[in-house]
């Protein structure tokens, strides 16, 4: 271990000893009284890493013998998961101080698990990976079931957390497969092993545990159960993390491993990768048309997005892995925007999660109805909304890989997916007058996200913001 | 101006803009505002547009007025027009202020009414004069967003299932559209229109699972672009949506959806399916003129037992449809030709129809035809002018509607003899179901106790049907107006057509030997 391999993840050691430093602070004094000063704060700190990893560090450097890769891919993601964390941060002090669930160990909580997300982007190596993984996923487990008395967010603190444990098992026991016929850890070193078309039995036992475990963390089917309950119980905020930031984790994770440990065997996991997608996005279409409450009905559509982004991972090219970045990081925008609507939806004081509570919303909050339309749109991935263009790049990209029949599948249930995101368009804008509609009114910082989120979705299909040139220079990184 | 389509394309988008950000207040006299506001963009758009026209030289068969720009991933943005996009172009413009006109009894939400009609406005000349096939796209798809809610917040008793018929149905159309242009994207390596035109797609023929596909890629994407464009246009048996979304859309929803909305499908047939897959378009035209005929006889017979006018006047769309794709997939200059004048003259007549139907459901609030009779004793300008445009859409030699049908059948004559007989008898039909309408509305005595007291149109009414009624008699007399234009870039396509069609031919006949 030398200086050079500590200055590489000066960003993560920062964090994490911001994170445990700020956990002294506070137990020693005034304990939750500090909350909001350190959510405030945290983001903050999140933000200005993000700033510094964006800006600075060029190159692909490994460290730590190869454990760890600071690449261009890294950076990419890493900066995508710190300014989501830090804008739902924001975004739940508010509303979780209103209903008393502001805990200063929230925001670190959440920093910690940022901690282990960006390990985990970066890991070059299994045991890297599975450090990372559950660095991230213990803190998930508890700030899941921060409401300490609602039967629900204990339930699904309990829920992901079994479930978890059981995914890291199925991953842990692939990656001592992987190591028992690979001889190594290292991708580096597996990747030499596991070459097309004479990839041993074992090696792709291990490979396919290794897929199950991350595919249980992208939440896609056949690994999904977990997901809307524990999108339901969650304090509202909590779910607009598990919404965004791990998702982007675990979806880079899943490329880097993909790629960097198997990338020369992409014609063995090239048909898991599809059927999970395809598997994906159809379940995440059908089964949301039955939701009423909002939160299950995000879950079910953060599921398809998974196997749209998936659909991406599957053509196992530079263009496919571009296209899973533009995805995600489009994805989670759009997700910000639509939980900081989420977020306002109240009456009298209490969250209302039923849809029907938004009849003729358009009424009563033109301006914020605009830019939900203009958010649901977009996640349905209409034109002209940059939902489109994302799943546009992932649909190309499985075209170009040979798989035509994919994008096929893509479209239709896109197609079947729209029609739930109407659905709540109805209910804002055809609804019939109720007495019972959610409130008019909400934080001004939450319509901001809205607004905001809402605009980038119009006026990023003029350039993106540059997003895609860098999403292409990180995917270059990664596949050769 | 170089960027003049540009211009024209979005004058109503920032009209729609400024709307929306500097408009307040729901009161009478923001209503008003609104209302002249939209009414001075569309005209501003019209009479901008007029320089389109006066600049625009025939006799070049490739695009005018082009501009372009580099766009994300390769794509790019490109506009342009030719002879067969231009006069859509003026179609579009000149409609819209009719359509703002005519919606000036509006009361609710009329602030988000004129944006939504607005933005679509920009939306469908975009479509017109786009020339990169994403741009396209997202033209084409991102019109179902106003017209969604145009159905959905102002339209009648059963507009939801109405507004989510149209959108999934349209929307199932256009995807595998995507797919397909992901596919060209794929294969030609950019998505400009105007190196498409000159690409050969591949139309090897092989098998998937055991299928074959004659006609090989080509048939693939042809299918594919036809999925959308047939539900669009629409054409049996996908028409079904049309008929529900005519209905409960308001007066102008309908008007603008049988004027200009129906005429993407068919412009899309002429842009893509014909000039870029002429392999694919050839192996299935006769299944194209077989429903195109079908959906002649049938809507038609349809139209006959309907019991609400906008029903009876939507099949009858449908039918008119029904020459166009005839025309269109004869593919010889009569039938091409025919075809774009078709679709011209019904955006006039199919319009006036809707705003004809408007005039009275305004006054009586039905559409039922047995709510109404004799309506020319006491509407005797009303009578006249639902005769002329009943007489148009009839095909009566002298009116527009004549031109189109006679072209197009004429055409189809020297392809498809019995096609073109079954398509005839479409248009006896069509007779009788538009005289009958005619009759049970309007003439007769007045029985009905409610009709006493219908007052006759007003002047707002009167002016917004003269344009409508010079273009029909106009285009009726003197057809060239329209065929001078489109003329040479028809005769191009129709012969790069012939010309693909055999290259094809002795590339597979040198294969085989």
């Amino acid at each position: 271990m030398t200086s050079a391999d500590l200055t590489l993840v000066l960003p993560e050691i920062l964090l994490a000893v911001y994170a445990m430093g700020m956990l002294l602070v506070a137990v020693y004094t005034s304990k939750d009284g500090l909350a909001s000063t350190l959510v405030w704060m945290t983001a903050g700190v999140m933000i200005a890493l993000a700033a510094w990893i964006g800006t600075t560090g060029e190159g692909a450097k490994s460290a730590f013998n190869g454990m760890l890769m600071i690449d261009g891919f890294a950076r990419f993601a890493k900066v995508t998961i710190l300014l989501a964390a830090a804008a739902v941060l924001v975004m739940s002090e508010a509303y979780m101080k209103q209903r008393d669930l502001l805990r200063f160990e929230y925001p670190l909580l959440v920093a910690l698990s940022a901690v282990g997300m960006m390990v985990m982007v970066s890991a070059a190596d299994l045991m890297a990976l599975y450090m990372g993984l559950e660095l991230q996923s213990l803190a998930l487990y508890v700030v899941a079931s921060l409401r300490r008395d609602s039967v629900k967010s204990t339930e699904a603190g309990l829920k992901y957390f079994v479930l978890g444990a059981l995914s890291s098992g199925l991953l842990l026991y692939g990656a001592s497969l992987v190591y028992g016929y690979a001889g190594t850890t290292l991708f580096s070193g597996i990747i030499e092993t596991a070459q097309a078309g004479e990839v041993s039995l074992g090696l792709l036992f291990g490979l396919v545990f290794l897929m199950a475990g991350m595919a249980f963390k992208v939440s896609a089917v056949p690994f999904h159960m977990w997901t809307p309950d524990v999108y339901e119980g969650s304090p509202t905020p909590v779910t607009a993390f598990f919404a965004t930031a791990p998702k982007v984790a675990a979806m880079a994770l899943f490329a880097r491993v993909l790629h960097d440990a198997f990338g020369n065997a992409v014609s063995d996991w090239r048909q898991i990768v599809a059927l999970l997608s395809v598997l994906s996005m159809f379940l995440g279409a059908v089964a949301a048309i039955g939701q009423t409450n909002i939160k299950r009905l995000m879950a079910f559509s953060s599921i398809a997005h998974m196997g749209y982004a998936l659909m991406g991972l599957a053509a196992g090219t530079v263009l496919g892995v571009q296209a899973m970045l533009i995805y995600m990081a489009i994805y989670v925008t759009m997700n910000v925007g639509t939980f900081a609507f989420i977020l306002m939806m109240e009456k009298d004081g209490q969250p209302v999660t039923d849809i029907g509570a938004l009849q003729m919303y358009s009424k009563r909050e033109p301006g914020k109805a605009l830019a939900m339309l203009v958010l649901l749109f977009s996640l349905a991935g209409v034109p002209p909304m940059l939902g489109f263009f994302g799943k546009f790049y992932v649909l190309r990209a499985a075209y170009e890989a040979g798989l035509a029949w994919l994008a096929v599948a893509g479209v239709i249930a896109s197609v079947i997916g729209a029609y739930y995101y109407l659905r709540i368009v109805f209910y804002m804008y055809f609804g019939d007058e109720a007495e019972e509609g959610v409130d008019a009114g909400g934080s001004p910082l939450l319509s901001g996200f809205l607004m905001a989120s809402a605009a980038i979705m119009v006026l990023g299909i003029a350039n993106m913001f540059g997003v895609e040139a860098a999403a292409a220079a990180a995917a270059a990184v990664l596949v050769n | 101006m170089d960027n003049l389509l540009s211009i024209v394309t979005f004058i109503p988008a920032v009209a729609a803009l400024i709307l929306a950000v500097f408009l307040r207040g729901d009161d009478e006299a923001a209503n008003r505002n609104a209302k002249w506001l939209a009414m001075a963009a569309t005209t501003t758009t019209f009479l901008v547009s007029l320089f389109i026209l006066a600049d625009f030289d025939p006799n070049d068969t490739g695009f005018q007025f082009v501009e372009e720009a580099p766009w994300l991933l390769g794509l790019q943005y490109k506009m342009g027009v030719d002879g067969i996009s231009v006069l859509f172009v003026m179609l579009t413009t000149f409609m819209m202020p009719l359509v703002i006109a005519a919606s000036w009894n509006v009361t609710v939400r009329v602030k988000e009414y004129m944006i939504a009609f607005l933005l679509l406005e920009t939306l469908m000349l975009g479509v017109f004069m786009a020339l990169d096939l994403v741009l396209f796209y997202l033209f084409f798809e991102a019109g179902l967003i106003p017209m969604f809610l145009i159905i959905g917040i102002w339209g009648g008793a059963n507009r939801i299932y109405a507004s989510f018929k149209f959108f999934l149905y349209t929307f199932l159309g256009s995807v595998l559209m995507l797919v397909a242009m992901v596919g060209m994207f794929a294969e030609a390596g950019t998505t400009d229109i105007e190196q498409l035109l000159r690409h050969q797609f591949d139309f090897e023929t092989f098998s998937i699972a055991g299928v074959t596909i004659v006609g090989g890629l080509q048939t693939l994407l042809f299918l594919a672009f036809f999925a959308s464009f047939a539900v669009k246009m629409p054409m049996w048996p996908v028409h079904t949506w049309l008929p529900d979304a005519h209905v409960q859309a308001p007066t102008a929803g309908s008007v603008v959806l049988a004027a200009i909305l129906l005429k993407m499908g068919g412009y899309g047939f002429l842009r893509f399916s014909l000039p870029m897959f002429p392999v694919g378009a050839e192996v299935l035209t006769p299944l194209v003129l077989w429903m195109s005929a079908i959906a002649i006889v049938y809507t038609s017979l349809v139209a006959l037992v309907q019991e609400d006018m906008k029903k009876l006047i939507a099949y009858s769309s449908v039918a008119h449809m029904g020459f166009v794709t005839m025309g269109i997939f004869a593919a010889n200059q009569q039938g091409v030709d025919g075809a774009i004048f078709q679709m011209i003259s019904h955006g006039f007549i199919s319009g006036a129809l809707f705003l004809c139907v408007g005039v009275i459901y305004d006054r009586m609030h039905t559409r039922e035809i047995d709510a109404y009779g004799g309506l020319v004793n006491r509407m005797p300008a009303y009578a006249l002018i639902f005769m002329l445009f009943t007489m148009a859409n009839v095909g009566l030699p002298g009116t527009s509607g004549f031109v189109g049908e006679f072209l197009t059948l004429m055409a189809t004559f020297q392809v498809n003899t019995w096609v073109a007989a079954v398509a005839t008898t479409g248009v006896i039909f069509s007779a009788a179901y538009a005289l009958w309408l005619y009759r049970r509305v309007v003439m007769g005595d007045l029985i009905k106790e409610s009709l006493r007291s219908i007052t006759d149109m007003t002047p707002r009414e009167r002016w917004i049907f003269a344009p409508l009624v010079v273009m029909t008699l106009l285009l009726g007399v003197y057809p060239a107006l329209v065929l001078d234009v489109t003329g040479p870039a028809v005769a191009n396509l129709v012969s790069n057509y012939e010309t693909a069609l055999a290259a094809a031919e002795a590339a597979t006949q040198l294969a085989s030997n």
